[in-house]
């Protein structure tokens, strides 16, 4: 009980197995059914809760949660469960932090609504898909850029990046990392800042 | 009450799981991956379902980066540029040197900078050649490759038929195999290269390597391969599968002077023996889809007629230096 407190949820029926799904099952399903919802996600969670700089941690316990159902069962409508968990946790938060405010409450249950609405067509995802890509490469910083092409379209090791660029091994892993986060905000649709990438 | 002190518990981590997340996916992508590094990172994921969604997140969308090496977009070039500086200060050196031996004559040029050969094999013929750099070429049947060794590029031609190389990896002297209008880069390699019918199969065994249509202005079609990878590419489409380790073992049987069939037609077979025979063997078209198994000696194409005979019952005739199977 204490480890999974948001048991009980709309939307999610406890599965009678105890073997669970397997872990590559689950992957497999949160990268293609989860996160192509991550821009609406984001939307929500931040026209719904005024503490930016929490929108992040926030997103990822609605993803952490997401997966612990999904280990148990794999649910069969993922918006509504998705944004299940979402309001929950929000409503959550709003609490802990005690300022309630009449508006937060009124869009959650607008955006409650909308959950129902189908996402984008999936044609249209794909053809936006390498538009999408090298707008995102593209708004990397120029060393952060260059380590993310060196090792995806040349192939090289970190090692050999380094002696291309005349950089440290660990500067390389730095702008690797961080190039690597930045990507994943950036094609899952969610605003951020990249600037620390440097 | 309870819900509160779990998320007040994850809450100041997301920041910190999520750089986490990417040092994992980094070391993974571009350093040394052990057994130990794997465990290590099984156990992190399993520590957290906060761990998993950051990896599997940030995981997801570096693959999806995978498509656009594949298609390598005009954006790249931009970045390709920058690299590309770096070269013509070497490239530069190497020009001025070419001038100062042009200055002595065109006679000194081969003795100093290339040393260009031409190997082949006859059908049935196989070879392994050692290059100057220690770089192991074996070719099989019915080849003929061009090396050219110089201060900064080591290139290989395929002009026909079909090599195994075994790379000595310089990363300040690149190993270019050129084969069926496409270039493969390589990155510390092991690799089989077939040219046929004008498509090429490469077979990656160890290492990486990179595979991209040769012509410069049209690099549409590209990609890293990895151990296990088998790719088919023709003028205008590339297909890159993963493939067992056994699979790769066969593909490789013929330096061991063995062919081993598995679940192939009969016609299928007839063309891999004919490679290596000048008795060709001709399968009539109405039996050609059957499946056969086995494994054979490249040179064996009478004791294969002869199996044909006994074990799917069929008829072999000899006809004018060729054996002919039919029903």
């Amino acid at each position: 009980m204490a480890e999974t407190p948001e048991s009980g949820r709309k939307g999610y029926k406890p599965s009678q197995s105890d073997a669970g799904v397997p872990a590559s099952e689950v992957e497999a399903w949160f990268v293609c059914e989860v996160l192509p919802l991550e821009a609406a996600l984001m939307h929500f969670l931040q026209s719904s809760y005024r503490k930016k700089n929490e929108i992040s941690d926030l997103r990822q316990d609605v993803y952490a949660q997401v997966i612990e159902a999904a280990q148990k069962q794999i649910p069969d409508r993922v918006k509504p469960f998705l944004f299940t968990i979402a309001r929950h946790l929000l409503i959550n938060r709003i609490r802990r932090d005690r300022v309630v405010s009449i508006e937060s409450v009124a869009d959650l249950d607008d955006l409650g609504i909308a959950v129902d609405a189908p996402g984008p067509d999936r044609t249209v995802i794909a053809r936006d898909e390498l538009r999408r890509l090298r707008a995102a490469i593209d708004k990397l910083p120029p060393r952060c850029r260059e380590t993310i092409v060196l090792g995806r379209i040349e192939g090289l090791t970190g090692r050999e990046i380094a002696e291309r660029m005349g950089i440290t091994e660990s500067t390389v892993s730095h702008y690797v990392a961080n190039g690597m986060r930045a990507l994943a905000d950036l094609l899952y649709g969610a605003p951020v800042d990249i600037g620390d990438c440097i | 009450m309870n819900g509160i002190a779990h998320q007040v518990e994850n809450k100041c981590g997301a920041e910190e799981i999520d750089a986490r997340a990417a040092q994992w996916l980094a070391r993974r992508h571009f350093y040394k991956w052990s057994e130990e590094d794997q465990i290590a990172l099984d156990a992190w994921l399993a520590e957290s379902r906060n761990h998993a969604a950051a990896y599997w997140r940030l995981k997801a969308a570096w693959e999806r980066t995978e498509r656009l090496a594949a298609l390598r977009p005009p954006i790249l070039s931009q970045s390709a540029l920058v690299t590309r500086k770096r070269t013509w200060v070497v490239v530069a050196g190497v020009v001025t040197v070419c001038i100062w031996v042009a200055a002595f004559g065109i006679a000194a040029f081969p003795l100093f900078a290339t040393a260009k050969q031409t190997y082949a094999t006859a059908i049935g013929g196989r070879t392994t050649i050692t290059l100057a750099d220690g770089s192991q070429v074996e070719l099989n049947t019915n080849t003929i490759i061009h090396t050219e060794l110089t201060a900064h590029q080591r290139t290989v031609e395929v002009e026909k038929g079909e090599a195994y190389f075994q790379i000595v990896h310089d990363s300040k002297r690149p190993f270019i195999v050129m084969a069926s209008n496409h270039r493969i880069v390589d990155l510390g390699t092991k690799f089989l290269v077939r040219d046929s019918q004008n498509r090429l199969e490469v077979v990656l065994v160890e290492g990486r390597a990179r595979l991209e249509t040769a012509d410069r202005w049209d690099q549409k079609h590209s990609a890293v391969l990895t151990g296990g990878d088998v790719a088919f590419a023709t003028a205008d489409s590339m297909s890159i599968s993963k493939k067992s380790a056994d699979v790769v073992t066969n593909e490789l049987a013929w330096r061991q002077g063995i062919l081993v069939f598995k679940h192939i037609t009969l016609g299928d077979a007839a063309v891999e023996f004919n490679r290596y025979n000048s008795t060709q063997l001709v399968v009539t078209p109405d039996i050609a889809s059957l499946k056969i198994d086995g494994t054979f000696a490249t040179g064996s194409v009478g004791p294969f007629a002869r199996m044909a005979e006994f074990a799917l019952g069929l008829h072999v005739q000899d006809e004018n230096g060729q054996i002919v199977i039919s029903r």
